[in-house]
C-alpha cells in the first residue's frame, strides 16, 4: 500500500496536531491547503491587475449569498395581482420597500451584476496584454472563456426576473435571436420561451436557470479554471515561466508561497473594491440608468415596446455587433448574421491561444504593432459599448459596422501581425523592484 | 488498453457492450426532460381568437387589442395614406407580398381584406420589438425627409410602410404579419379566425 496520508502528516502530539492527523488519514485536508495556498509558489512580480481573478471569485460569492436571501421572497410569476401588476414585479418592489433591508441585499445583488463584468473585463484584459493565454495555458484560457458565456447567460436570465419592461423587451429581442437559424430557429425560439410569447413559462425557467442551472455550471467552471491554473502555475507581468529556475528544493527561484503573500496582498484588493462597490450600492445604486435601467421600474407590457431599448452596457458592445450586420449574405437574412457575429465576438477569444504567434507574451517586450492594435482594438469596444446604448441611426450604424470590422480584423490578422511585430528579448527571470 | 493475454476478451466485450448499451438509454431518457420544455398543452390551448368593436376608430386613427400575448393592430387608413402605398414599391423589400406573410385573401395591395381597414401583429419581424407609430409624414417624423408615414422599430430600426410592409436594407427580413380574421359585422372583427375556419 502506497504512503496513506495518515503516514504523511504525523502529530507533534498536540490536541492540534492529533485533529489535524485524524482529518489528514480521512479526507486530504493539509495536503490541499498546501498544493492550493501555503505551497503554491506564485510569481513574485505580480501587480495589481492580478486582484481581478480573487476579486471575481470575491463578487461571485457575494452574487451567490445575496442571491440566497432574496430566492427566500421573490415570486417568479408573471401573472396580475389583485392591482394589476405582475406578481414577479411586485415582490421585487415587496423586497425594496416591505422586507427588512432587503433594499440592501438587492442592490448588491444587482451592482454585483455589473461589478461581476467589470472585474471579469479586466481581469480578461490582463490576461490579453500580459499572454496569459500561452502556452501552456490555453486550457485555464477556454475555462475562462466558457465562464464569461456562462457568466453572460446568468446575467440574461437574472435581468428578466424582476418582469419590468427593459427585462421583458430585452428577452423578447435575445430569445427571438434563436429564431434567426435557418430551418429549426421558430422551434428552437419556442422551446426556449416554453411558450409562443415570453409569458410566464418564460420566466418560470429563466429562474430555475438563474438560481440552480448556471450557478452550478459556473461553480464547476470556476473550479477547473483554478485546477488548471494550479496545475500549470500562474503568468506574470514579463509572461516568462518561472518554472525554469528552481532552487534545489525544487521551488522556483522567482516564485513566493500564495499564502500568505499573495492573500495578504489581496486583501488590499478587497478593501479597495468593497469601498467602491458601497459608494454604488449606497449612493448611486441604479449606476446612472447603466446598472438598473429606467424603464426597467415599468412593469412588463407585452402590449407596448419602451421608444427605447437598450441592454445593460455589460452587452453593449456585443449588441452593437448584433446591430451592425445588415445585409443579407448567402441568401440568410441579415439578422441571422447579426446574430453570428454577436456569437463569434464572444467565442473569439477561445481561440486567440492559437491566433498569437508572437515569440513573447507580455506587452512589455512586444512590438509597437501590438501595442497599438490593441488600443485601436479598446477604443472600438468602447465605441461599440457606446453605440449598443443608443438609438439606431444610419450614422451611428456605419460607425460601429467600422468598429466590427476593426474587432474582427484584430483577431483574424493576428497570426500575421503577431509575428511581424519587433519584439524585445524577454529577461531569464521576472524583473522586479 | 489492447486485449492482450491479462484481461478476458470475451468479457471486456460484454462490458463494452453492455455499457454502450445502458449509455443510450440514459441518452433516450433525455427525451423527457427535453419535451418537458415544450409550449404545455394549456400554452396551447391559449390561442382563442378575440373580437376588436371597429366602430370608434376614426379615419387617420390605429388601435391595439391583444391575441396570443400579442399586440394585434387594427389601423383605419385614410384615402391619401392608401394612395401612398403604391407610391413606395421600389423602396420596400417585398411589395407585393409574395412571401406568406399574411392569408391569401390579403395577399392584395393593401394586405387588407377592407382596402381602408388594415390588421397587422405589432411585432417587428427582426426580433419582435413592437414598432412605434409614426404617421407624421416628412422630415417632422424624425425619420427622413421624404417618409410617407408607417412604423419605426425602436429596437434596430426598422421600418415599415402603412400596410406593413419592410422597407429594404433594414435589419427586419419580411413584412409584418396578417393574422386571420373576419368580419362579424362592419364594426366587428374577430382576430384569429377564417372565414373558413368559423
Amino acid at each position: 500500500m502506497a504512503a496513506s496520508n495518515y503516514e504523511k502528516f504525523k502529530s507533534d502530539g498536540t490536541m492540534v496536531g492529533n485533529v489535524t492527523e485524524w482529518i489528514d488519514a480521512r479526507f486530504p485536508m493539509t495536503s490541499m491547503w498546501k498544493a492550493h495556498l501555503s505551497e503554491y509558489y506564485a510569481p513574485k512580480n505580480f501587480n495589481f491587475w492580478y486582484f481581478f481573478g480573487s476579486l471575481a471569485l470575491l463578487v461571485l460569492v457575494l452574487q451567490i449569498v445575496t442571491g440566497i436571501f432574496l430566492v427566500m421572497h421573490y415570486k417568479p410569476d408573471a401573472s396580475l395581482n389583485a392591482s394589476g401588476v405582475p406578481v414577479a414585479f411586485a415582490s421585487v418592489e415587496y423586497i425594496m420597500r416591505d422586507v427588512p433591508w432587503g433594499w440592501l441585499i438587492r442592490y448588491m445583488h444587482s451592482t454585483g451584476a455589473s461589478a461581476f463584468f467589470i472585474v471579469v473585463y479586466l481581469h480578461m484584459f490582463r490576461g490579453v496584454i500580459y499572454g496569459s493565454y500561452r502556452m501552456p495555458r490555453e486550457l485555464i484560457w477556454i475555462f475562462g472563456v466558457m465562464i464569461f458565456l456562462a457568466l453572460m447567460a446568468e446575467a440574461f436570465a437574472g435581468y428578466l426576473l424582476p418582469w419590468g419592461q427593459m427585462s421583458y423587451w430585452g428577452a423578447q429581442v435575445i430569445l427571438n435571436l434563436f429564431s434567426a437559424i435557418p430551418l429549426v430557429g421558430n422551434e428552437l425560439a419556442t422551446w426556449i420561451r416554453g411558450d409562443f410569447v415570453i409569458g410566464d413559462a418564460t420566466l418560470n425557467r429563466m429562474f430555475s436557470f438563474h438560481v440552480i442551472a448556471i450557478p452550478l455550471v459556473l461553480l464547476g467552471l470556476v473550479v477547473a479554471h483554478i485546477l488548471a491554473l494550479h496545475e500549470v502555475g500562474s503568468n506574470n507581468p514579463d509572461g516568462v515561466e518561472i518554472k525554469k529556475k528552481k532552487d534545489e528544493r525544487g521551488i522556483p527561484l522567482d516564485g513566493i508561497p500564495f499564502h500568505p503573500y499573495y492573500t495578504v496582498k489581496d486583501i488590499v484588493g478587497v478593501v479597495g473594491f468593497l469601498m467602491a462597490f458601497s459608494v454604488i450600492v449606497f449612493f448611486m445604486p441604479e449606476g446612472g440608468g447603466y446598472f438598473l435601467e429606467y424603464n426597467n421600474f415599468v412593469p412588463a407590457d407585452p402590449l407596448v415596446t419602451p421608444p427605447h431599448i437598450a441592454p445593460v452596457w455589460y452587452f453593449t458592445p456585443y449588441y452593437s455587433l448584433l446591430r451592425a450586420v445588415t445585409y443579407p449574405l448567402f441568401g440568410i437574412d441579415a439578422k441571422f448574421w447579426g446574430v453570428v457575429a454577436m456569437g463569434a465576438g464572444v467565442v473569439i477569444f477561445a481561440f486567440l491561444p492559437w491566433l498569437d504567434r508572437s515569440p513573447v507574451k507580455s506587452i512589455r517586450y512586444r512590438g509597437p504593432i501590438f501595442k497599438w492594435f490593441l488600443a485601436i482594438w479598446v477604443v472600438c469596444f468602447f465605441i461599440l459599448g457606446y453605440l449598443g446604448v443608443l438609438a439606431p441611426t444610419p450614422g451611428r450604424t456605419l460607425v460601429s459596422q467600422i468598429c466590427t470590422v476593426i474587432y474582427f480584423a484584430f483577431f483574424l490578422g493576428m497570426p500575421i501581425w503577431s509575428k511581424l511585430d519587433k519584439c524585445q528579448p524577454e529577461p531569464d527571470r521576472v524583473t522586479f523592484k | 488498453m489492447s486485449c492482450d493475454g491479462k484481461v478476458d476478451c470475451g468479457r471486456r466485450r460484454l462490458l463494452v457492450a453492455t455499457a454502450a448499451a445502458g449509455g443510450a438509454a440514459g441518452v433516450v431518457a433525455v427525451v423527457p426532460f427535453v419535451a418537458s420544455m415544450l409550449p404545455s398543452e394549456r400554452a396551447k390551448s391559449a390561442g382563442a381568437p378575440v373580437e376588436a368593436d371597429i366602430s370608434k376608430l376614426a379615419p387617420g386613427e390605429m388601435m391595439t387589442v391583444e391575441w396570443r400575448g400579442k399586440p394585434v393592430w387594427i389601423i383605419h387608413r385614410t384615402k391619401e395614406m392608401l394612395d401612398g402605398l403604391a407610391k413606395l414599391d421600389a423602396k420596400l423589400a417585398d411589395p407585393k407580398s409574395e412571401k406568406q406573410m399574411q392569408p391569401d385573401y390579403c395577399k392584395n395591395d393593401f394586405r387588407s381584406i377592407k382596402p381602408e381597414i388594415m390588421v397587422a401583429v405589432g411585432i417587428c419581424t427582426h426580433l419582435g420589438c413592437s414598432p412605434t407609430e409614426k404617421f407624421q409624414t416628412g422630415a417632422e417624423s424624425g425619420i427622413d425627409a421624404d417618409w410617407a408615414g408607417g412604423f419605426l422599430c425602436p429596437c434596430h430600426g426598422s421600418t415599415f410602410d402603412l400596410a406593413g410592409r419592410v422597407y429594404t436594407g433594414k435589419p427586419a427580413p419580411d413584412n409584418l404579419e396578417v393574422p386571420p380574421h373576419r368580419y362579424l359585422s362592419d364594426a366587428k372583427i374577430v382576430i384569429g379566425e377564417d372565414t373558413k375556419g368559423a
